[in-house]
């Protein structure tokens, strides 16, 4: 196989939710009334950041063959946190952002350490980490209230030099500094290592204990950043457990149509920020087809099972009866 | 396992040590109690936490069968709602619909678990993605039959005299259905093929195919049993309060994985008794009424909840150091 054949292949799952996007965007802004405009831009990229966030981070956990059922409740606490925090001066300001990053890590590495040093099942253990994590939250915000440093909100929330979504650039700069340096690293590779063999893993002398729990912290922190972009979309903080929920379960969604294995060791957060811009864009979409809302969650449960299954047509492919099972 | 146990008595023997303590923290948490207050030991008390516990443990049985495989079923939430809705929908018919109100609510259950088995077992989609799909499916289905709204009709008499009525007095029906379908449980998976077959495929699917099991069939009707018991709880639940509502089912997905879980089954699949799920459908029934009696705020109750269910699990539920 050639070296360019090879990295397509490598690739492909990234890619296809890359088109899945493009094209879903394409026929969204064609039937849009106000067209391909910045305007029509920035409301779709507020829109999609908050997933996209939490998706990458849920991509960091299900990489090492794990999966984190708290990614949501971590969103909403570090929401509430921000709504505390992210007020006043600018060194305040600082000071705040950089508590609330702090703590949406340690709620990761709880979850790593819980994970590898407490040998439970990521499913369980973060379903337990997750009900403690809401808890706080609800004790930060019994009501929704608080407020946000406005400044600093509209300028990550607004357009840069009138055209760029500022949320879509703090997106990509967060892709940039945190995923490509972690995914390239040793720990990166141990991460994914893990994910495709553990045993494999342990006995080529990889760290892999190290690049588990980098890969639970790294997942906290993606999805604090999400948390503070909550709060400057909404400028509150709420702790409601239906919505700290839903983020879990559509970041699962995300990650499943951006093309990451849920076994593991195969996939990149790459695709999952955009399997995430394509399952928002689904709700955009039967907005400008003038569909009645209420309508919406069907269809997009009907999607996502539609693309679920198209996963099956591999098994035309198998010719041993055997690799139906994993 | 065998050799750490061979000198013990026999009866000693067969107990797996995860549902000795689940059944230790289930009495734990009773000695707590009643410091707090003396009603904790009362007949009337335990009596109620059974009732509670019953629809929780119809829902869990189903789960149990699904995490015996090794897969997961997150559709609970709205196979719940839809039961119930779909049986007070029935209701509404007449006559014909008020008789057939609690079968087609576990009928719409079991369709709901069917495309869940085959997803999982012919399409062989990972199931937590294929549950997460159905139920975004079923939920979809029914705030569209339902407007957003809470459903209008109400619970037949039947589903009511289920829940709430008492055959035997003091004893609630809904304890005596739960002892039924766990009883059948049991004698599924003590005596039968199709229990052996649970136990193989949950271990090693491949080594079940290759002796000969149906393993794509058996997941199948697993996945559907599971959709039809928890249906059967969301009827009941919707006999219980007398309506359906649309997130009623909301706070029985976790809880039933946890009381599993808790109750010593392997996430992992292949391991695991019924026993042990009793255990900790109780022990999780318990646990949240303790947080409610003592007043103490919803949040404290899950900050409680989580560490607890951790602590637990980090005491008999750790992977093996295997290297």
């Amino acid at each position: 196989m050639n070296d360019w054949q090879y990295r397509l292949a490598e690739h492909r799952g990234t890619l296809t939710a890359v088109a899945i996007f493009v094209v879903m965007f394409i026929i969204y802004t064609a039937n849009h009334p106000a067209g391909f405009t910045a305007n029509v831009i920035q409301t779709a990229a507020n829109k999609g950041v908050l997933l996209a966030f939490v998706a990458m981070a849920q991509t960091m956990v299900v990489i090492t063959a794990g999966i984190d059922l708290s990614v949501g409740m971590i969103f909403l606490l570090t929401n509430c946190l921000a709504s505390w925090l992210v007020v006043g001066s600018p060194l305040e300001t600082t000071f705040g952002v950089v508590i609330v990053l702090v703590v949406g890590a340690v709620c990761g590495a709880i979850n790593g350490a819980i994970v590898i040093y407490g040998r439970l099942q990521p499913i369980v253990a973060t379903i337990a980490t997750g009900a403690i994590y809401f808890g706080v939250a609800l004790l930060l915000r019994p009501f929704p209230g608080g407020s946000v440093n406005e400044g600093l909100a509209d300028a990550l929330t607004g357009r840069i030099f009138g055209v760029v979504p500022a949320s879509l650039a703090a997106l990509a700069a967060v892709v940039v500094l945190i995923w490509v340096p972690f995914s390239r690293s040793v720990y990166g590779r141990a991460a994914y290592a893990v994910g495709s063999s553990e045993t494999a893993a342990y006995m080529s002398g990889m760290p892999i204990r190290r690049g588990k729990l980098l890969a639970y912290t790294l997942s906290g922190l993606v999805a604090a950043l999400g948390g503070l972009f909550l709060t400057f979309f909404t400028y509150t903080g709420d702790a409601a457990f239906a919505s700290g929920n839903a983020y879990t379960l559509f970041s699962i969604a995300a990650v499943v149509l951006g093309g990451v294995s849920l076994f593991g060791g195969k996939g990149s957060a790459i695709g999952a920020v955009f399997g995430a811009l394509a399952f928002r864009t689904i709700g955009d979409l039967l907005f400008v087809f003038d569909l009645d809302p209420l309508w919406q969650p069907l269809f997009q449960g009907l999607i996502l099972l539609a693309a679920i299954s198209l996963g099956a047509l591999a098994l035309f492919r198998v010719r041993n009866r055997l690799e139906w099972f994993l | 396992m065998m050799h750490v146990n061979g000198r013990k008595p026999n009866f000693l023997r067969k107990l797996d040590p995860a549902v000795v303590t689940a059944f230790g923290c289930i009495l734990l948490l009773l000695v707590l109690g009643s410091f707090y207050s003396r009603s904790f030991l009362s007949p009337e008390y335990l009596l109620q936490q059974l009732k509670v516990a019953s629809f929780l443990g119809i829902i869990a049985t189903g789960m149990m069968l699904v995490i015996l495989l090794g897969q997961i079923d997150l559709s609970v939430p709205w196979t719940v709602a839809t039961g119930a809705m779909m049986a007070c929908a029935a209701a509404a018919y007449g006559p014909v619909g008020t008789a057939l109100a609690i079968p087609f609510g576990i009928l719409c259950g079991i369709g709901i678990g069917l495309v869940n088995g085959v997803g999982v077992a012919y399409l062989r989609i990972p199931s937590m993605i294929v549950t997460l799909a159905t139920n975004a499916v079923a939920q979809g289905v029914m705030v569209v039959y339902t407007g957003g709204f809470s459903p209008q009709d109400s619970a037949t008499a039947a589903m009511r005299y289920l829940s709430t009525g008492a055959l035997i007095p003091g004893i609630p029906n809904v304890v005596f259905i739960w002892g039924l379908v766990g009883t059948a449980m049991v004698f599924l998976l003590r005596r039968m093929g199709f229990g052996r077959a649970v136990y193989g495929i949950g271990n090693r699917e491949r080594a079940a195919y290759l002796s000969g099991i149906n393993t794509r069939r058996i997941v199948m009707i697993a996945f559907a049993a599971s959709g039809g018991l928890s249906a059967f709880g969301g009827v009941l639940l919707a006999g219980y309060a007398s309506k359906a509502s649309q997130s009623m089912g909301d706070a029985y997905l976790l809880p039933a994985i946890a009381a599993v879980v808790l109750g010593g089954t392997s996430i992992l699949g292949g391991r695991g008794s019924y026993l042990g799920t009793v255990a900790g459908v109780i022990l999780v029934t318990l646990l949240q009424s303790i947080l409610s009696v003592t007043q103490m705020p919803e949040a404290g109750r899950q900050i409680i909840y989580g560490v607890m269910i951790i602590l637990m699990l980090l005491l008999y539920g750790r992977a093996p150091a295997s290297r």
